[in-house]
């Protein structure tokens, strides 16, 4: 093989030799060449946190997990996105998810149009082996045009980063820790009393679940629109 | 940090008014002053606050914020972040249960769960009449003194569940 061009590595994926650019993730070559990695809290045009830990591979050499979300091509990496390890761990996390909140499908407004659902079926869950939580969260419908449901919410934060990053309201954070981690609209008011929100919608298109809906829809009826976001990126690069 | 933002940011702390007249907000803008109204002295700020006036309330949390300029969620989170940060008023007496790893496996649960009987609040509240609050905290870096306890700020050790309860009815029954 000739020498590699500046910047560009290759790497080994699921057996098979692969180039990229030293500053793309594994996970945006993996998309390149339609290896395909589950997801939740990473969405292309937003900074990634390497949360939920759902795009976790293997590193021959090393025991240790990545997050192909994060983890950043180089040189002789030999990473594997599937395997019995990482099905196992992958539907356990989805399970606890799922045990964590009242992800109720037949009854919500994604029912059909849902990251965590696609998840879940993609996954092979038919059932969830731990005990469910039931917590009792409360609906948020203060706001003209939208409804938070944090029953629903995986706190992927991907409404946080949209909000920061691509509006630049930073009406949305997380509050707590630990299982009492929750999302929240500034001093943890009601959303439609919230000063910095612009009324935009992009927490609701880019939320993985029924958690953020647009009011007015029912049972199954929210799709989400999420194409403005790479447009969004892409104009900005070019005329930054 | 530019020259030019520190100024900003001068400008800017120097006309949020403080939420009242009280000479404490006195001390928090002083604190944010030294810090150059720098949003990385969040956590330094709260302190003060909560230091001047025992915990956080909206109107101080907003006063930080805007001298900060620091979006009021991410300020929120951080209060709320942080086990020492309390958004309600403490009761005169607080009894703080150390809830992490180590103290939890050393029995912890049933600490908490004892002084919860006996005062019949949970962790995070305080008694009606204002004079205990139960608070739980992760970790307070005396692990090897599991379980761990702090009582108006002392740290007690090694503690059992009948002595904490036999220090807390103590300040349910005297004036004290
Ligand atoms: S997608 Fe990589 S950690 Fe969530
Ligand atoms: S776990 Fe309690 S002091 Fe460390």
């Amino acid at each position: 093989m000739s020498p590699a061009a500046p910047g560009v590595v290759t790497f080994v994926m699921d057996g098979k030799d692969v180039s990229a650019r030293a500053d793309q993730t594994v996970l945006a070559v993996a998309r390149e060449h339609n290896v395909a990695i589950p997801t939740l809290c990473a969405l292309e045009g937003l900074s990634t946190v390497g949360a939920c830990r759902l795009c976790l591979v293997e590193i021959a050499g090393s025991p240790k997990l990545q997050p192909a979300c994060v983890l950043k091509a180089t040189e002789g990496l030999n990473v594997s996105t599937r395997s019995e390890r990482l099905d196992k761990y992958r539907k356990m996390i989805v399970e606890l998810l799922l045990s964590e909140r009242n992800h109720v499908c037949s009854v919500c407004v994604s029912n059909g149009h849902c990251d965590l659902q696609s998840l879940a079926q993609s996954l092979g869950i038919d059932h969830v082996r731990f005990p469910y939580l039931y917590p009792s969260f409360a609906v948020d419908a203060s706001h003209a045009r939208f409804t938070l449901d944090h029953n629903r919410c995986v706190l992927c934060t991907r409404c946080v980063r949209v909000c920061d990053e691509v509006e630049g309201a930073h009406t949305w954070d997380v509050m707590g820790r630990g299982i009492r981690s929750q999302v929240i609209t500034g001093l943890k008011q009601p959303w439609g009393e919230s000063e910095s929100c612009t009324t935009c919608g992009k927490c609701v298109q880019v939320c993985p679940t029924g958690a953020l809906s647009e009011k007015g829809k029912s049972v199954a009826e929210m799709r989400k629109r999420r194409d403005f976001l790479p447009y969004l990126t892409q104009m900005r690069e070019e005329h930054a | 940090m530019s020259v030019a933002q520190t100024h900003h940011g001068r400008f800017l702390g120097s006309r949020t008014p403080a939420p009242s007249g009280d000479a404490r907000w006195k001390l928090v803008a002083a604190t944010m002053r030294r810090h150059g109204y720098r949003a990385d002295a969040l956590i330094e700020v709260l302190h003060a606050v909560q230091g001047a006036f025992g915990f956080l309330d909206d109107d101080g949390l907003r006063f930080v914020a805007a001298s900060l300029r620091v979006p009021y969620s991410r300020v929120y989170g951080v209060a709320t972040f942080y086990q020492h940060f309390t958004l309600r008023p403490p009761g005169k007496h607080t009894c703080v249960v150390c809830m992490g790893t180590t103290c939890y496996i050393k029995g912890a649960q049933g600490l908490v769960e004892a002084v919860q009987d006996r005062l019949g609040v949970k962790p995070g509240q305080t008694t009606k009449d204002g004079r205990v609050s139960l608070l739980e905290a992760r970790c307070i870096g005396s692990c090897g003194l599991a379980p761990a306890v702090v009582l108006d700020g002392a740290m007690h050790g090694k503690i059992k569940a009948e002595d904490l309860v036999g220090k807390v009815e103590e300040w349910m029954k005297h004036d004290s």
